[in-house]
């Protein structure tokens, strides 16, 4: 045995260790792959050994050669045994490899349990550390229930660097297992006043990752944070409480008021650049949630406004960048104040990074007035003539549209103008896709405006002249599309109708849609020239001219594309007979009482119209249509048997008996998952545009059996949609009239519209939501959120209200019955309230300045209803901004 | 929180991966590979800051980097990361190698890949920020460090003579060796 021993000792003197495999993958870079596929095989070799440090060497190589990639999942039960070691130097080569190649679901990790639990209370403070880092990683659902009680008793330890790292742990805990934090919170509460620094910035920052997905929860625990922010010089712990503050501040608009002072303090005082910037991003937070009541705020946005510039205009880019991005928050509520620098945001767009000129842009869109919009504007387009690298020029391109068009052109005074920008723009060079977009807003202002639409035609029959006459290709393919189709539609508005319908015919190799587009256009052209030439009896020209457009139509027939094809051989037809028509109305055979080109132009008559986005579900539902019946009778079993079988009914068809018990990979799903499930399919349907949401009453019944059977509800589309298409076009039609005849107003009042309509039909929880975040008010978006809200989100898990009675006070179970039942009546009043919303803005078209009302009361009502005996105490602390400095 | 650490180097070849968050091997490696080509791509006087890439995150990402020499550090993490601060702890991290490696350079990493998770251990736990005050770190590593040495004490001898022999290279050290061009002295020797 000794003498084995021995060997085995000696052998392992020539055993490869990680500096030798380092060197070798080095040595060999020509067959990398093959020499590490022998130092695999070598790998395995050492782990066969019963030597714990030949095995931790391996084990050393092994989480090195998975760095470059290679999967070690394999060598999962070697590297619990190094865990095991009693030394601390394999250890931590074991603690090491576990870290980086164990997850949460690895299916050892149940082994690992007593290992950890021992590691975690062991004499050396360093050996518990190791274990805490390391579980950090992988920690799971089993170890977090089964070592929150150990990791909770660490939060006590004598030693700091235990404390520190315990406290963090806890929160891995917590995401796992989320009914520790009830218990364990009122350790972590006093952690925040712990004697050592490290521990208060652990706990900092644990609290602040809780309190960022549920803040309501600890709004109780800003009197702390304040007296921490008022004490404290720790500038990496400040930037968390701050951070933290700006989260809670949309909930308690007091607090913010609160804030204001000490933060203009630091603002003035602190030296740290990182520290005053998310100091001024949290002071816009603030402005952001606090009427405008508050007396110095027009003073707190300036002096916000002033430090960002400052920022901007340092050198360092980074700086540049976080004041551009915080200048983008300002902007949304106070465009007035971040209005003044427009030179300074300018000449951002100017800068080498592109980082900060695609910041600068965004900056922009909120900028620009009636006023300087066409200053604005000129200027992105020198930029254009100037920009090298495709994808800043789309950018620029993208965002003078977005400008230009936001709001349904609210800006663009001058339509003409706005013309004459894109047929510049159409003009340059640009990535593939940008044609499309240029095109598309060509046909939309067309559309939309009618009083541009002569001198969009002349732009476009120009733009067709250019194409026809120069043989390289400075248009782009994708607005030709638009100016064919334009020119075509429009016939009407044209002045040289027939020398636009020669330079149409002279169309070179284009790609199928447009070409088809272009055929399409010819037609209707001819149409409009044919009746020109037909009342002035010159029938010869317009045989002419069929002649002409028969030959082109010919080439066009033999083109490989289907749509080209079709198009080109119907339309040949139709010129065909035209002409048969006109020979025989030359030859006085005709009857004469229709005109020829009268039955061509019928056939395209109508005018399109644009249609709204949300048409669709402005479509009431028919009677008799009830949608919550089913459409093929549900399967029995799903309401008659057990979870356990509807799911061997779904996977397992055959082989039930090998399958079964012992090799299934989907666990057996409990009541949480199936619920949770259930809500991350709701969430996909209301976010996925194609499926049509279904009516409130449906949406609430929620413990239905219903969702569980996918097909059912998948059919229910079907059926819907043929009916709808029908009903907004009818809708559509209506309203047309009525929309173009003012253009510029027409957007705000066709918002009301819809939204009030989308209330008569009791819309989905989409629209709800929108509405929602118009009004960002504390409760509300937070119930809606703990009802509709992500649900992979871990945290959801974690909005549980600390200011109940803790655990060991009261049963845990009625603590949760309590929780439910509030949640319950909480979410019902808010319905309640929310209809009543409804039903008044519906009866008034100033629904905004009803709505703040609204809002004010609310605010009020929760400022009532919040418990305020921690929170006066805060109101005393005094914040001598001297202490920072 | 931070999501992933990555370390590699003008070449996109990974120095050091630390991923919080659960990656299979080889998403691992496409993010590695994703995250080098925004990175690289980007002169040294434009900000450190980018959109986080398509692989890790999504909007709420970003990654925060910074290129010292021939190395990129970059750390992925989310909105609740003050981003100058990040900036400033990728600093205590490089300094804190610097001081246990002294002058520290990518060979460092290379060959001790396993000292650099230890350090970079100290400095975030789980993808939280565990210390950020470098004296602090210093003492840790070093405690640990003496932990180990004790341990290793007159048994790790043989070992270390035997891995002295082998940094010296002796197959390297032989093909070095100079011998004078033989076919070239032959010539040059003058009859």
């Amino acid at each position: 045995m000794a003498l084995k021993k021995v060997k085995g000792n000696i052998e392992r003197m020539f055993d490869k260790n990680l500096t030798d495999l380092v060197r070798g993958i080095r040595n060999n870079k020509e067959n990398e792959a093959k020499y590490i596929s022998q130092c695999m095989e070598d790998i395995k070799q050492e782990l066969r050994q019963d030597n714990l440090s030949v095995k931790s060497n391996a084990i050393a190589k092994l989480t090195y050669l998975q760095m470059l990639g290679y999967d070690i999942s394999w060598a999962g039960f070697n590297i619990i045994e190094v865990m095991s070691s009693s030394k601390f130097t394999l250890k931590r080569i074991g603690y090491l490899a576990a870290s980086q190649s164990f997850h949460c679901d690895s299916e050892l990790l149940m082994l690992t349990t007593n290992m950890i639990r021992k590691e975690l209370n062991s004499q050396n403070q360093y050996e518990s550390g190791l274990a805490l880092t390391s579980l950090s990683c992988y920690i799971s659902t089993d170890l977090a229930r089964d070592l929150s009680n150990d990791i909770l008793t660490l939060l006590s330890s004598t030693k700091p660097y235990i404390r520190k790292k315990a406290v963090l742990m806890m929160y891995k805990v917590f995401l796992k297992y989320p009914e520790a934090l009830r218990p364990a919170f009122p350790k972590l509460k006093e952690k925040l006043e712990d004697p050592d620094p490290g521990v208060q910035s652990a706990a900092v920052n644990v609290v602040c990752e809780l309190a960022r997905k549920n803040p309501k929860n600890y709004l109780s625990l800003a009197p702390v944070f304040f007296k921490l922010m008022t004490t404290s010089t720790n500038n990496w712990m400040l930037i968390k409480i701050i951070k933290l503050f700006g989260a809670l501040t949309p909930l308690e608009p007091r607090l913010g008021q609160k804030l204001i002072e000490p933060l203009t303090n630091l603002i003035h005082s602190t030296s740290a650049m990182s520290l005053l910037y998310e100091c001024i991003n949290t002071v816009i937070a603030v402005l952001i949630t606090i009427s405008s009541g508050m007396p110095n705020h027009a003073a707190s946005i300036q002096l916000c406004v002033q430090k960002l510039r400052i920022l901007i205009e340092d050198s360092d880019q980074n700086l540049k960048y976080l004041g551009l991005l915080a200048m983008s928050k300002i902007l949304k509520t106070h465009p007035k104040s971040v209005q003044a620098h427009k030179d300074l945001i300018l000449q951002c767009l100017e800068d080498k990074d592109e980082s900060i000129r695609l910041r600068a842009l965004d900056l922009l869109y909120g900028m620009v007035s009636k006023k300087n919009l066409m200053e604005i504007v000129k200027k992105l387009m020198v930029h254009m003539d100037k920009a090298e690298g495709t994808i800043y020029r789309d950018e620029l391109l993208n965002k003078i549209i977005l400008i230009c068009s936001q709001n349904n052109y609210q800006f663009v005074t001058n339509f003409e103008w706005y013309v004459t920008v894109l047929v510049e723009l159409a003009q340059m060079e640009f990535g593939s896709k940008q044609g499309h977009v240029i095109g598309a807003q060509l046909m939309d202002v067309c559309i939309r405006v009618q009083a541009i639409r002569p001198f969009a035609v002349s732009e476009m029959a120009q733009l067709l002249d250019v194409y026809s006459s120069t043989s390289q290709f400075t248009i782009m393919q994708e607005v030709l599309y638009a100016a064919a189709w334009l020119c075509g539609e429009f016939a009407s508005e044209l002045k040289e109708p027939e020398k636009t319908l020669r330079a149409m015919l002279k169309y070179k190799s284009l790609p199928q849609h447009i070409e088809a587009v272009f055929i399409h256009n010819i037609i209707k052209l001819f149409a409009h020239v044919m009746r020109g030439y037909e009342e002035e009896g010159q029938y010869g020209e317009i045989l002419g001219l069929c002649d002409e457009i028969c030959v082109k139509l010919g080439e066009s027939l033999k083109s490989g594309e289907l749509e080209v094809q079709e198009r080109s051989s119907t339309s040949l037809i139709i010129v065909q007979i035209v002409k048969e028509e006109i020979e025989k109305v030359m030859g006085g055979t005709g009857e004469g009482e229709n005109s020829v080109s009268g039955d061509l132009l019928a056939l395209f008559t109508g005018e399109l119209n644009p249609v709204a986005p949300k048409a669709q579900k402005k479509v009431p539902i028919p009677e008799g249509l009830d949608l919550d019946a089913w459409i093929n009778e549900p399967p029995e079993d799903s309401d008659s048997s057990s979870d356990h079988e509807v799911f061997d009914n779904l996977f397992i068809k055959t082989e039930k008996s090998d399958y079964g018990n012992s090799v299934r990979y989907q666990p057996e799903p409990t009541e949480e998952e199936i619920r949770k499930s259930r809500e991350a399919r709701k969430y996909e349907q209301q976010n996925n545009p194609h499926y049509l949401k279904t009516s409130d009453v449906d949406k609430n019944a929620n413990d239905s059996n219903i969702d569980n059977i996918p097909v059912a509800e998948i059919d229910l589309n079907i059926p819907l949609k043929v009916v709808g298409q029908k009903r907004s076009d009818k809708y559509l039609n209506m309203n047309a009239s009525r929309k173009k005849t003012k253009k510029k107003n027409k957007k705000k009042k066709h918002k009301n519209e819809s939204s009030s309509d989308e209330e008569n039909a009791n819309e989905g929880p989409v629209v709800e939501v929108k509405r929602d975040l118009e009004l960002p008010e504390g409760a509300t978006l937070s119930d809606s959120d703990s009802s509709h809200g992500h649900v992979d989100d871990p945290h959801r898990a974690l909005n549980i209200d600390l200011e109940l009675p803790p655990v060991y006070e009261t049963p845990v179970k009625a603590v949760e019955a309590k929780e439910e039942e509030k949640k319950v009546k909480k979410s019902k009043k808010n319905k309640g309230e929310k209809e009543e919303k409804e039903k008044k803005k519906k009866h008034h078209d100033k629904g905004a300045k009803k709505a703040k009302k609204e809002k004010k009361e609310k605010e009020g009502k929760s400022k009532k209803k919040k418990p305020t005996s921690g929170y006066e105490e805060a109101l005393g602390i005094s914040t001598p901004s001297k202490e920072f400095q | 929180m931070i999501k992933a650490i990555l370390v590699f180097n003008n070449h996109g070849k990974p120095r050091l991966s630390k991923f919080y968050q659960y990656f299979p091997e080889d998403m691992q490696q496409q993010i590695i590979k994703e995250t080098f080509q925004l990175v690289s791509k980007r002169d040294d006087n434009v900000c450190n800051f980018l959109e986080g890439g398509s692989l890790i995150g999504g909007s709420d990402y970003k990654l925060i980097y910074r290129h010292y020499a021939t190395l990129y550090f970059v750390f992925c993490v989310d909105s609740s990361e003050s981003e100058l601060g990040i900036l400033d702890l990728i600093q205590v991290f490089v300094e804190t190698l610097d001081k246990c490696f002294e002058n520290v350079c990518e060979l460092d990493l290379i060959f001790h890949v396993d000292k650099v998770h230890y350090i970079l251990n100290e400095l975030v736990m789980g993808g939280m920020v565990l210390e950020t005050n470098m004296t602090e770190i210093l003492t840790r590593i070093e405690d640990q460090n003496k932990l180990e040495k004790q341990e290793a004490g007159i048994a790790a001898a043989p070992a270390r003579a035997v891995s002295a022999v082998k940094n010296m290279n002796i197959p390297q050290q032989i093909k070095d060796i100079k011998l004078p061009d033989l076919p070239q002295a032959i010539k040059d020797l003058k009859f």
